[in-house]
C-alpha cells in the first residue's frame, strides 16, 4: 500500500500482565523430571516467558495467563500432571455486552494497531442481539476500484458533518452563495465524552490529543476545556464543545474559533440553536438526543426542520434504549429515524451521528449501514488503556489498573492504535462490499443482511412461523 | 494403477499432447478400517475419575471395569495412568460394574473433566471434537454410552437448531449395503466425463503453506480410498500429489500461486476460486512466518514475506469474463470438469445461475462461517451469510430457472458432521465439501492458532519441519479414512431410517427436517 494511504501505528506495550483466557496448572507432584520436558517444547515458548515473568514480578496478585490453549503440553506430559484451566480473571472481565473477548481484542488492537487475524473458522454463536443480528454483504466481482493490489488503497472513509444543501444556489452575478458549514473528518468516528461513571479528568487531554492526531473530532464538556492546559487553543479544530442545559456559553471569541458545538435537546432548542448560530454562523450545531422512550419520535420530529444540522442519537453504554423495560437497540432506532427522514425527504440535508454500544470496528460499519453518517465511541478508548470495566471508578478509591497514572505517550498511543485498527477494518469491510466511499455506506441496507429477514426468507418458508421465546 | 486418462480412451483422441505427458502411475489406497489410536500420550476425556488416599490398591476397580479404565499391571503395586478416554461416565451408574459404587474404600469419584470447558467453542464443542477423534480412531460412530453430544454444536442457530424428523420405524426395510450415497458431478451432458464420487463430499482446498505436506497427503490418500477428491488450495501443486492426480482438484485462485498449464492438465476437476467463506471479498492470507523456503519455492514467491491474494480476479468484471476463464481451462484440459467456488453474498442465487451459464459443472458455495488458515476476525464473523440460508436460496432459484438438474451444487462453510452433511442435502445441496473435520481427525482442537508464528502447535496447519513431523502420512490418512467410514455409516443410517436407497432421494427434502425455533407448521413438498 502506498505510504501516503497507510497510517503507521507503533506498538505500545501494555503496562500490566495480560489477562489471558487460560493457564496451565502444574501439579508438580509426581513429576518425572524428564530431560525432554514438554515445557521446553511449547511452540509459543510460554513456560520460559512465565519464568521470566515470575522473576520480575511486580503485581503479586496477577497470575501468568498467556497460554494459547493448544493442549499440546497437557496431552504430551509423560506423567500427565499438567492441566489446562480457565482463568477466572478473564471470565470476570467486562460484562454481558462488553464481553471478555471484546476486551481482549481491544487490548490487542491498542497494542499493535493491527487488524486481528486468526486461524480456523468462526467460533462463536450463529447470531445474537444488537449488532450480532446482521451480516454485511460482499461482492464476488464488483470492487471499489481496480487500482492497487487489493483495490482497497483508494477507499475513502471520509464523511461530512453538518447540513448539506440539496442544490447549489447562485447570486445574480453567477457566484455561488455561501454554503452551510461542513466539517470533513477522515473517518466516520468521533470521540465522545466518557460516561460519568468512568470519567477521569486526566484522560480528557489524551482523548483530545488522539482526536488531533487522527484528524477527527472529540466531544468534551465545555467545563473541561481548562483541563487541556496552556496550549489548549491548538486543539480547537478538533474540539466539539458540549453545552449541557446548565452550561454557561463560551465567550464569543472562543466560540468563533470552534468548528462545532453540541447541545442537549430541550423545549427551547430552536432558540438555543439560533442563539449559537448568531454568535458563530460557521459553527456546526449538533443536538444530543437521549434515546429514551420518546427519543425516536423526537429525532424524527426534529429532523424535519431545515435549521437542524446534526442530530446525535445516544443510547446507553450497551446501545440500549434508555429507561424502558424492553429496550430497543440503537441500530434499530437509528434505522427507523433514518428511514423516516428518507421518506419525508429530509435525510440528505442533515447529519445523523449515533453513539452507545459501539464496541468493535464492525459495529461502526453496521451502525452506518443502519443509517448513521458517523458514530461516537467512548468506552473502547478506555478499554484501550487496559481498563477492565470493573465499574469501581469511585473517585475516592484508586483504580485497579491505575488509569490515573498513565502517561501521554502510552495513553494517546494506545487510543491512536485502536482507531488505526478500526480504520483498517472498516476498509476491509467496505472493500468486501465493493463500496468506495464511507458516505455511500450510510443507510445502504441493501449491502446488509438481517437475521430476521433471512430467517423469514429461508427457514420461514420451510418451517412456518417462528417461536417467540 | 494407471492414470484415468488411459481408461478414458475416447478423450485420448482429442487431448493435447501435453496432457498425455502429464500421466503418472496412480497409487491405490485401501478403504479398510484399521485402528488409528490418538498420537498423544494423554487423551482428553469427558469424565475423570479421582482416586483419593483411601485407596488400598486392591485392584477391584480394574477387575470390574469392562472398558479397562483402571490399569493395575501384574506385579505392580501402583496403578498406571487411567485410560479415562474410554470411561463412559454417568452412563455406567446404571450398570453392575460402576467402579465408584463398588470400591470398598469409596476412594473413587467421578466428575466431569473441567478441561472440557476449554476444549472447542460454540461451533465445535468439546463433545464434537472428542466424538470426531473417536470416529477417526475406530471408523465407527461413537457408541451411545459415551454420551457425546456431537450431532450438533452449541451455536444456537442454523444446523444446530435443525433436526431430522425420523419416522418411528423405517417405511421399508433396506439393507445398508443397498444404499448408494454416491454423487454424479457432471450434469451438463456436454461430452465431458461423468465423474462420480462414492460419498457425498469431497475435501476442501487447503494450500501447502496453510497446512503441512503430511496433512495434504493424508487428505489426498483418504480421498483416493473413497473415490472422491481433495483440493490443492491456491498454494501450488506439490509434486508429491502426482500419484493422486485422479483424486485431486487443482485450484485457480486470484493469487495464481504455482498455477501452470501442466498442473491444470493433470487433474479431472479444476476449481476457480472467487471467494472463501471465512474471508469473503478479501483474498487469501498467508502470514510471513509460514512462508518457509519450501512454500516460497512452490508459490514462486519470497521467503518470509506475507502473501495476500488479491481480490477478485482482476480480469473478471462480469459473467462473460468468468466464462472466458472457464473456456480457457476447458481448452487446456479437455477432460476436466470445472467448479466455481464463491462465497454467499445477498445475491448468491444470481451468482450461482451466472456460474452455471458461464459453463461451470459444479457450483461451490462457501458459507460465511467457513474455515481458514488465517483471516481477519472481522471477516469471519460478519461478512456474507451462513451456508444454511444460501443453500435454500440457491436450490430454489436454480429450480425456478429450470436448471437445477443441470448443475451440481456443492456447499461448505462450517459443516462438521455427517448430520450436517445430510441436513445440507435435505435443504437442497447435492453434496458438501469438508475441511476442518478432516483436520480434527488429525488431532486439531480448533484453538485457532494456525496463523501465528510457526503455525499449528499440533503439527497440522504448519510448514515448520519439526512441527509437521508430529505424525506420518499413513497414520493421518487412516484417521481420515476412518472418519469417512464412520460418516458413511451414519449417512446410510439416516437414509435407511427414511427408507431411501440413494442419497439423491434426500436432496431438497426439507420436509423431513424440523427447526427447534419454529412451529414447523408448514408442509413443504419435495
Amino acid at each position: 500500500m502506498p505510504e501516503k494511504y497507510h497510517i503507521e501505528a507503533k506498538t505500545i506495550a501494555p503496562r500490566l500482565p495480560r489477562t489471558g483466557k487460560c493457564g496451565v496448572v502444574d501439579w508438580r507432584e509426581d513429576c518425572a523430571g524428564c530431560h525432554n520436558c514438554v515445557k521446553k517444547a511449547c511452540v509459543f515458548d510460554r513456560y520460559r516467558l512465565e519464568t521470566q515473568y515470575i522473576r520480575r514480578l511486580n503485581n503479586i496478585d496477577t497470575i501468568y495467563s498467556e497460554c494459547m490453549g493448544c493442549f499440546s503440553c497437557v496431552q504430551n506430559c509423560t506423567k500427565g500432571i499438567l492441566a489446562l484451566s480457565a482463568n477466572p480473571a478473564y471470565e470476570n472481565l467486562g460484562n454481558d455486552y462488553w464481553t471478555p473477548a471484546i476486551i481482549e481484542t481491544t487490548w490487542a488492537q491498542a497494542e499493535n494497531g493491527k487488524i486481528p487475524v486468526s486461524g480456523a473458522g468462526y467460533r462463536g454463536k450463529f447470531t445474537g442481539n444488537g449488532f450480532d443480528s446482521m451480516w454485511t454483504d460482499m461482492s464476488e466481482i464488483v470492487r471499489p476500484t481496480r487500482d492497487g493490489i487489493h483495490g482497497r488503497e483508494y477507499i475513502s472513509t471520509a464523511v461530512d458533518i453538518g447540513r448539506k444543501p440539496g442544490f447549489l444556489s447562485f447570486d445574480v452575478y453567477g457566484k455561488a452563495l455561501a454554503l452551510p458549514p461542513i466539517i470533513d473528518i477522515p473517518m466516520p468516528l468521533i470521540i465522545d465524552m466518557l460516561p460519568p461513571t468512568y470519567r477521569r479528568s486526566n484522560l480528557v487531554p489524551f482523548m483530545v490529543a488522539t482526536a488531533a492526531r487522527t484528524g477527527t473530532l472529540t466531544i468534551i464538556d465545555y467545563n473541561d476545556y481548562d483541563l487541556l492546559g496552556a496550549d489548549k487553543q491548538k486543539y480547537l479544530p478538533n474540539l466539539v464543545f458540549f453545552l449541557g442545559s446548565g452550561n454557561q456559553l463560551p465567550s464569543t471569541e472562543l466560540l468563533l474559533k470552534i468548528k462545532m458545538v453540541e447541545i442537549t435537546d430541550g423545549h427551547d432548542i430552536e432558540h438555543r440553536v439560533t442563539e449559537l448560530k448568531k454568535l458563530n454562523p460557521e459553527a456546526v450545531v449538533s443536538i444530543r438526543i437521549q434515546m429514551d422512550s420518546t427519543g425516536v419520535e423526537r429525532a424524527i420530529e426534529l429532523g424535519q426542520n431545515t435549521w437542524i444540522e446534526v442530530l446525535h442519537l445516544v443510547g446507553d453504554l450497551n446501545g440500549n434504549q434508555i429507561g424502558v423495560n424492553n429496550p430497543r437497540f440503537i441500530k434499530d432506532m437509528v434505522l427507523q429515524v433514518h428511514k423516516s427522514l428518507v421518506k419525508s425527504g429530509h435525510r440528505d440535508g442533515m447529519t445523523l451521528i449515533a453513539g452507545g454500544g459501539i464496541a468493535l470496528a464492525e459495529h461502526m460499519a453496521k451502525q452506518i449501514l443502519c443509517g448513521a453518517d458517523a458514530v461516537t465511541i467512548d468506552l473502547p478508548l478506555l478499554v484501550a488503556l487496559e481498563c477492565k470495566l470493573c465499574t469501581t471508578c469511585d473517585p475516592s478509591s484508586s483504580c485497579p489498573v491505575d488509569i490515573e497514572k498513565i502517561e501521554a505517550i502510552y495513553g494517546v498511543g494506545r487510543m491512536f492504535n485502536l482507531i488505526v485498527a478500526w480504520h483498517d477494518q472498516l476498509i476491509e469491510m467496505m472493500g468486501a462490499m465493493g463500496i468506495r466511499e464511507a458516505r455511500r455506506l450510510r443507510g445502504e441496507t441493501g449491502r446488509a443482511m438481517f437475521f430476521d429477514e433471512l430467517e423469514e426468507e429461508t427457514f420461514g418458508k420451510l418451517f412456518g412461523s417462528r417461536k417467540r421465546f | 494403477m494407471v492414470n484415468s486418462l488411459v481408461q478414458e480412451s475416447d478423450f485420448n483422441l482429442i487431448l493435447p499432447e501435453k496432457t498425455i505427458q502429464t500421466m503418472v502411475p496412480q497409487t491405490a489406497v485401501s478403504r479398510e478400517l484399521k485402528l488409528a489410536p490418538p498420537r498423544y500420550r494423554n487423551e482428553i476425556a469427558k469424565y475423570i475419575i479421582r482416586r483419593n488416599s483411601a485407596c488400598i490398591k486392591c485392584g477391584k476397580c480394574a477387575k470390574v471395569c469392562p472398558q479397562g479404565v483402571h490399569v493395575l499391571k501384574p506385579g505392580y503395586k501402583l496403578f498406571s495412568s487411567p485410560k479415562l478416554q474410554v470411561c463412559i461416565g454417568p452412563a455406567c451408574q446404571k450398570t453392575d460394574h460402576y467402579c465408584v459404587d463398588l470400591c470398598p474404600q469409596k476412594a473413587l469419584q467421578l466428575v466431569e473433566n473441567p478441561q472440557m470447558k476449554l476444549l472447542g467453542d460454540f461451533r465445535w464443542p468439546g463433545d464434537m471434537i472428542l466424538a470426531t477423534w473417536k470416529m477417526a480412531e475406530t471408523g465407527n460412530p461413537p457408541p451411545p454410552e459415551y454420551n457425546y453430544e456431537y450431532e450438533t454444536g452449541n451455536s444456537g442457530g442454523g444446523f444446530d437448531r435443525i433436526r431430522f424428523k425420523f419416522p418411528a420405524k423405517p417405511p421399508v426395510d433396506i439393507n445398508e449395503n443397498e444404499i448408494d450415497i454416491g454423487v454424479e458431478l457432471n450434469r451438463r451432458n456436454d461430452g465431458r466425463p461423468n465423474i462420480r464420487i462414492d460419498v457425498p463430499w469431497y475435501g476442501g482446498g487447503m494450500s501447502f503453506g496453510s497446512v503441512s505436506m503430511s496433512t495434504q497427503l493424508a487428505k489426498a490418500r483418504a480421498a483416493t480410498a473413497f473415490n472422491t477428491f481433495t483440493c490443492t488450495g491456491e498454494g501450488g501443486y506439490p509434486e508429491r500429489f502426482r500419484p493422486y492426480d485422479d483424486h485431486t482438484i487443482t485450484q485457480v485462485a486470484t493469487g495464481l500461486f504455482g498455477v501452470r498449464e501442466e498442473t491444470i492438465q493433470r487433474v479431472r476437476i479444476v476449481e476457480f476460486k472467487y471467494a472463501q467463506g471465512a474471508k469473503p471479498g478479501l483474498g487469501g492470507h498467508l502470514l510471513a512466518d509460514k512462508v518457509t523456503p519450501g512454500v516460497a519455492k512452490i508459490r514462486e514467491t519470497v521467503m518470509g514475506i506475507s502473501l495476500f491474494s488479491p481480490f477478485p480476479f482482476h480480469s473478471v468484471y462480469s459473467i462473460e469474463d468468468h466464462k472466458k476463464h472457464l473456456d480457457w481451462i476447458k481448452h487446456l484440459n479437455r477432460r476436466a470438469l470445472v467448479a466455481t467456488k464463491v462465497s454467499t453474498p445477498n445475491d448468491v442465487d444470481m451468482v450461482a445461475v451466472g456460474s452455471y451459464f458461464a459453463g461451470s459443472h459444479i457450483v461451490h458455495l462457501d458459507g460465511g462461517y467457513g474455515g481458514t488458515g488465517a483471516a481477519p476476525d472481522i471477516a469471519k464473523k460478519n461478512i456474507a451469510m451462513p451456508i444454511e440460508y444460501a443453500i435454500i436460496k440457491v436450490h430454489r432459484f436454480l429450480e425456478k430457472e429450470g436448471i437445477r438438474d443441470k448443475v451440481t451444487l456443492m456447499v461448505s462453510g462450517g459443516l462438521r458432521t455427517a448430520h450436517d452433511i445430510a441436513k445440507s442435502i435435505a435443504l437442497g445441496a447435492d453434496g458438501v465439501i469438508v475441511g476442518t473435520a478432516e483436520l480434527v481427525a488429525l488431532g486439531c482442537i480448533h484453538c485457532s492458532r494456525c496463523e501465528s508464528g510457526r503455525g499449528c502447535p499440533r503439527g497440522i496447519a504448519t510448514t515448520d519441519p519439526e512441527l509437521s513431523a508430529q505424525f506420518s502420512v499413513e497414520w493421518g490418512s487412516q484417521r481420515i479414512v476412518n472418519l469417512y467410514s464412520a460418516w458413511e455409516k451414519e449417512i446410510k443410517g439416516i437414509l435407511k431410517s427414511f427408507g431411501m436407497r440413494s442419497i439423491t432421494e434426500l436432496r431438497g427434502r426439507s420436509d423431513l427436517l424440523e427447526h427447534l425455533d419454529y412451529n414447523n407448521d408448514v408442509g413443504t413438498k419435495k
